[in-house]
């Protein structure tokens, strides 16, 4: 799925080329009478295999910020550039364009679909998409579970899953568009410590393999298993530092004795 | 996302609330079923209508004298005595467009015969009458112009006479009965019409040559008026014309002048007894697409509903890339799916209850085609039409808001 970038690879290309770049980073909500200043002024580059922590308390603007990078929303102000795009000025169609080709989601509720089996879950980008045909859409998806370590699981429905393997589903349904950066709000928010080791396992084994990934969570040992942490406070970034000693999720979940029943119920 | 998948999620999401997907159809069903139906009561009540009608004789045209005025005080239509065989002759003659033409006068008679007695109408007419009047003879003839230049008492009788007089299936062809005193000769027995459309049993009169009523029974020397029938049904007016201006200058009448007679022709009759029958039809299925409306207010009611449900639902869809317009398509189609749905269950439905009608309630009814098409294409344009806002309402929604919905 990631030849791509091998190819860059080998041919040299500068690794830590931007893939997104924010500039002085505005959003204003007005509620009523009053204006709220969720960002004042973010300036931020993302590289290519970059593995961030976003920290912050809650109204820190941490969530407003995800948002905008995800092509959710649009800021008040400032320059946002995705892959070389500049976001800023997109209408809504083609907003909905960028998440299909350039982007992945991964929730702290997993967000998947009820009643509908793993493997659709994670064809659901490739739907939206009419350059796939149905063919590749089937075996992209099941490559997807499989990167996850759910390959088994292809048939199953969420209510059919523990919360840590509905979560690996939602990781491999926002691996499957090949997108240049995976975006995950608190994706260990509802999950134990355990399984919470295992998500961050498989996102240390994407980002090895040369994704780039953005998680928001405000767990402080979850930020140590990324590359680089920044902290918003009141809209603004406090705090930016590269973590020296990246903690590796598979070497501590080895340390932590083995589940004796099915957890997470 | 192209068409099957989008059918797939829609029936996905449909089938997850199977009792709400029927109940919401319920509605179209009921709704389509009755528009059917009424549709089916009311043109076969119309084809029957027209059907009874057409037992009168096709293109037959009637030309009665007007009321005739003593003293600046106007009697009854056709009581002018104006109207001669004279006439007759000349429309017969200077009428290209008429195919037969009888004058008629009528009376009534006693009919006795043996210990029987009867009290029925008694017509004059020429044997044209038969063929203007479209009236088969079962058993026997019809009399000639010979019995009519005679005054000749022979007549034929109608199937209620015949019961009356002589008991059911009786042969009375050449017995004789006497009509208020005279004695008559039955050369025929006419056959069996039935009701027509105003409920006048048409088998309850005698038929005689016309000089015999005019001369022997009413001895009078007018005519009461005439029956025609033209030569298609197109000619109608053309005949009309005709027999205007000869009757017109017969009567030394100015071309500005009123006419003294009037003419009637089986497309007025049929116009009114079908114009009657049609505005029933429309009050019908007007009623019954009220009920297919409120059945589409059921679907918009429903899907608005599922779009509040289903909002995470879009939220994730769209945060994975779906654009209004995928959002707007899917919601459409499960709106449609339930209205065409609905509506195919509903023509069956409506078939059914239609023939039960007429199976049991012995009423005539008839599905067209037309009807059938009808009812689908409006039932479809009521999914689209009521399943529109929600789906509008449902493309609308902002992601982040959709998301976090609860």
């Amino acid at each position: 799925m990631h030849h791509k970038l091998h190819a860059d690879q080998e041919e040299g290309i500068k690794m830590n080329k931007t893939i997104i770049s924010v500039k002085n980073l505005v959003k204003i909500y007005n509620m009523g009478d009053v204006e709220v200043h969720a960002l004042r002024g973010i300036d931020m580059d993302i590289h290519r295999e970059d593995f961030i922590a976003i920290m912050g308390k809650s109204g820190s603007g941490k969530s407003t910020f995800m948002n905008i990078v995800g092509c959710l929303d649009v800021p008040t102000r400032g320059k946002y550039f995705l892959d070389g795009v500049d976001v800023s000025s997109l209408t809504k169609d083609q907003l909905a364009n960028l998440r299909n080709r350039k982007i992945g989601f991964v929730f702290q509720s997993f967000n998947l679909l009820s009643r509908t089996s793993a493997l659709e879950n994670v064809e659901l980008p490739l739907m939206y998409n009419h350059k796939v045909s149905s063919r590749e859409m089937k075996e992209r998806s099941v490559k997807a579970l499989e990167a996850v370590g759910l390959g088994d699981r292809c048939g199953h429905f969420p209510n059919q899953l523990s919360g840590g393997e509905q979560q690996r589903v939602a990781i491999a349904r926002s691996l499957v568009n090949d997108p240049v950066v995976i975006l995950a709000d608190e994706p260990t928010g509802n999950l134990d410590t355990r399984t919470s080791l295992e998500v961050m396992d498989i996102f240390q084994d994407l980002n090895r393999k040369g994704i780039t990934i953005v998680i928001v969570t405000h767990e402080a040992d979850i930020a140590l298993f990324t590359k680089k942490n920044v902290t918003f406070k009141d809209g603004r970034i406090i705090r930016m530092v590269e973590n020296e000693r990246v903690r590796n999720a598979k070497e501590e979940l080895a340390l932590i004795p083995a589940p004796t029943m099915e957890e997470d119920l | 996302m192209n068409l099957k998948n989008l059918m797939k999620a829609a029936i996905r999401s449909l089938a997850k609330n199977k009792m709400r997907t029927f109940l919401t159809m319920l509605g179209i069903i009921i709704g389509v079923a009755s528009v059917i139906t009424m549709l089916a009561i009311g043109q076969g009540s119309r084809e029957s209508i027209q059907a009874q009608i057409s037992t009168l004789g096709t293109n037959v045209m009637m030309i009665f004298p007007s009321a005739s005025t003593t003293g600046g005080v106007r009697m009854e239509a056709g009581t002018s005595q104006r109207m001669t065989l004279d006439d007759a002759k000349a429309v017969t003659e200077r009428c290209p467009s008429i195919l037969y033409l009888t004058p008629q006068v009528r009376t009534s008679g006693q009919l006795v015969a043996g210990s029987s007695n009867w009290r029925t109408s008694v017509y004059g007419v020429y044997p044209e009458y038969f063929d203007i009047r479209n009236l088969k003879i079962e058993t026997g003839d019809r009399f000639s112009m010979n019995d009519d230049r005679s005054a000749a008492k022979v007549c034929l009788v109608g199937q209620t006479v015949v019961i009356n007089l002589f008991g059911e299936g009786a042969d009375a062809v050449g017995r004789f009965i006497r009509i208020n005193k005279i004695p008559f000769k039955i050369v025929g027995i006419i056959e069996k019409k039935g009701q027509n459309a105003f409920g006048q049993d048409q088998d309850d009169m005698v038929i005689a040559p016309f000089s015999t009523v005019q001369k022997r029974m009413l001895t009078i020397t007018y005519i009461q008026s005439m029956m025609a029938s033209a030569k298609s049904e197109s000619l109608i007016p053309a005949a009309t014309e005709e027999i205007t201006e000869v009757l017109k200058t017969r009567h030394r009448l100015g071309p500005s002048e009123d006419p003294d007679f009037t003419i009637r022709t089986q497309s007025d009759i049929a116009k009114t007894a079908t114009e009657t029958s049609r505005i029933m039809t429309i009050l019908l299925a007007t009623i019954a697409s009220i009920s297919l409306l409120v059945g589409g207010i059921g679907i918009m009611n429903i899907m608005l509903v599922s779009v509040t449900e289903r909002t995470r639902e879009i939220g994730i869809r769209m945060s994975v890339g779906a654009r209004g317009r995928d959002v707007l398509l899917q919601f459409l189609i499960e709106a449609l799916l339930i209205s065409l749905i609905g509506g195919l269950i509903g023509i069956g439905l409506g078939v059914l209850v239609s023939q039960i009608v007429t199976d049991f309630m012995n009423w005539p009814i008839t599905i067209t085609l037309q009807s059938i098409l009808m009812s689908f294409l409006f039932s479809s344009a009521i999914g689209i039409f009521f399943g529109w806002y929600p789906a509008q309402k449902a493309a609308r929604l902002n992601p982040i808001d959709a998301l976090r919905y609860e």
